[in-house]
């Protein structure tokens, strides 16, 4: 078998080893537009603020590649599928036989048109090691930064700069920072902690027009800036699949086994849609997490195995200069809320399971609390008066603890 | 005197260590996956499991000036409500989802089915902690990294301390298949 898989991030690693635990013999082609060794996409910012290098974010060893078989095709495009004739062609005008094609070609950022944008001369997205390489080069003690965008992209960007620029500004449409993460209180945090860091938010706003280094605001506030970043969100990559014919809603469709329409043709990661466990529906969820889950069912499957992913869900583990969020699931249903300070944790429950969570500064165990909402646990099985207080073992059964502590999992 | 540390060397040699006997096993072919698993009715919440994890994963040879009067950060925890007592560390899991869920590829399964971490690697976003279903991957007490039982093979101690010294029997490390 010949397998082919466009992307070199998570869920095409993830493909990779799914298969390459099938599969040792057949033939492993990997393409990427990026020149790079694998590399772990969200690290970038890391890099920025010097907690890592780029070595020690390779995603996975020197030598993967060569271990596993897989030949890798760096700086090419995978331009168009042919399903019919099964081959892809390539930027580079090579067409490429598959047996089984696995399309994790990620996503892009999303750039909104605005007035004026084209006379801005220093401007950047934040999305690849590429981009992080060029903002590096682009920021400096003497220039202002604008960041369009206050969710997870625009804040660890933020982080990753925030002590190599003279300042900092960011912009964005909702009344809070991480606004499809944190509620009010818990946005407060993330924003106390960031200005503590010389943030500065203009939020309930957005930039009308650009007129080269200055940004003219909703609001009428003007900002000077040297250095624009935008990050107001991702699109999915889907085109090469819908280009085929292949079912694209607003990401690639893929069953359960991360099969496409297309015969043989797999899709996994941020281009492909997930069935939401808590609530059902289909939509992106553009985690690393998810990208591998995802990734490694569609290899194994590639390879002849039956293998199923039903249990996506949202979520988000991320940190600001220390403050750790930590989040999953959806924020439907009752709550049970407990604050204190820079801590906060809200538990969201409904139909009589935990449907999500926030927590901020309060790490500890959550995974407890996410297993509860990934497996749809019904909570007349545990102990949820002891859950609230702190994530515990001691509120499932004996026998439930005796299957978890007590035998191989 | 002799050191607490000398007299367990002093008993690991006395004892044997079976690991010849395992490595032998395993040229032949034999999976060995020897883990931790708890025999509940045995525990007293004593949390000297924590105590001796810390200590083996202090670096130091002196159990009072490697604990006493510091905080510890143990990689295995006791819970405790009214005579219920276990502990909880790092079930390897087969299908470790910690290892499927990391951003850095910090964490990762050896072929020896433990589950460890890179801590030079690790990043500190605590994606494993928000998805480890038993709570046994924690934030490592310097703030940047994140930190599991790796049955002290990261260690000097070679087997998992935290068993070891037990004193009822309520961790035990074997073969269950």
């Amino acid at each position: 078998m010949k397998y082919v898989i466009i992307g070199n991030s998570a869920a095409g690693i993830a493909a990779v080893e799914g298969i390459r635990s099938r599969d040792a013999e057949g033939e492993i082609v990997l393409i990427s537009d990026e020149p790079y060794h694998t590399y772990g996409r969200p690290l970038i910012s890391y890099y920025l603020l010097g907690a890592t290098d780029r070595r020690r974010m390779q995603y996975r060893p020197e030598d993967f590649y060569r271990k596993n078989g897989v030949r890798t095709l760096f700086r090419v495009r995978a331009e168009k599928i042919d399903a019919a004739e099964k081959q892809v062609m390539l930027s580079n005008g090579e067409k490429i036989g598959y047996g089984k094609l696995l399309v994790a070609a990620g996503s892009r950022p999303f750039v909104p048109p605005t007035e004026g944008l084209d006379s801005v001369e220093n401007k950047f997205t934040f999305m690849t090691f590429g981009d992080a390489l060029a903002l590096e080069k682009a920021v400096s003690k003497r220039r202002r930064v604008l960041i369009v965008g206050a969710g997870l992209i625009g804040l660890k960007c933020f982080e990753g700069i925030a002590a190599r620029a003279k300042s900092v500004s960011v912009v964005d449409m909702a009344d809070r920072v991480l606004p499809s993460v944190l509620d009010e209180y818990g946005a407060g945090i993330v924003r106390r902690a960031l200005e503590e860091k010389g943030a500065k938010f203009f939020l309930s706003d957005c930039v009308e027009r650009f007129s080269c280094n200055v940004a003219y605001l909703k609001s009428g506030a003007e900002i000077g800036f040297d250095v624009l970043v935008i990050a107001v969100g991702v699109r999915p990559n889907t085109e090469l699949v819908a280009q085929a014919g292949g079912a694209v809603r607003r990401g690639i469709a893929i069953d359960a086994r991360c099969r496409t329409s297309l015969q043989d043709v797999f899709a996994a990661g941020d281009c492909a849609e997930s069935r939401d466990a808590v609530t059902g529906e289909h939509k992106v969820l553009a985690l690393l997490p998810n990208a591998y889950f995802q990734g490694h069912c569609a290899g194994v499957n590639m390879a002849g195995g039956e293998e199923s992913f039903d249990s996506a869900i949202a979520m988000n583990a991320v940190g600001f200069f220390g403050t750790h969020v930590l989040t999953a699931g959806t924020y439907e249903g009752e709550s049970y809320v407990e604050k204190e300070g820079e801590k906060y944790k809200k538990l969201f429950f409904k139909d009589g399971c935990l449907n999500g969570f926030i927590l901020v500064n309060e790490p500890e165990r959550a995974g407890i609390y996410t297993s509860l909402v990934r497996e749809r646990t019904p909570l007349s099985q545990v102990d949820f008066e002891l859950l609230k207080r702190a994530p515990a073992l001691m509120a499932f059964s004996q026998a439930a603890r005796a299957e978890k502590l007590a035998r191989r999992v | 005197m002799q050191s607490r540390d000398a007299a367990r060397r002093a008993e690991a040699k006395h004892h044997g260590t079976p690991e010849p006997l395992f490595a032998e096993f395993r040229r032949q072919g034999y999976s060995i996956m020897k883990r931790i698993y708890v025999n509940e009715k045995w525990c007293l919440g004593c949390h000297l499991c924590e105590y001796e994890c810390a200590f083996a994963n202090s670096g130091l040879t002196d159990m009072v000036k490697a604990l006493k009067g510091r905080p510890i950060h143990p990689k295995v925890s006791v819970e405790d409500e009214g005579n219920i007592h276990f502990a909880v560390n790092c079930r390897h899991c087969t299908d470790a989802i910690c290892v499927k869920s990391c951003i850095s590829g910090a964490l990762s399964k050896g072929e020896d089915g433990v589950v460890r971490i890179d801590e030079n690697k690790c990043v500190g976003c605590l994606t494993c902690v928000l998805v480890c279903p038993y709570g046994a991957v924690m934030p490592a007490p310097n703030g940047h990294a994140a930190q599991k039982c790796a049955l002290c093979t990261d260690n000097l101690c070679g087997e998992p301390n935290c068993v070891r010294y037990c004193p009822n029997n309520a961790i035990v490390f074997e073969d269950r298949g």
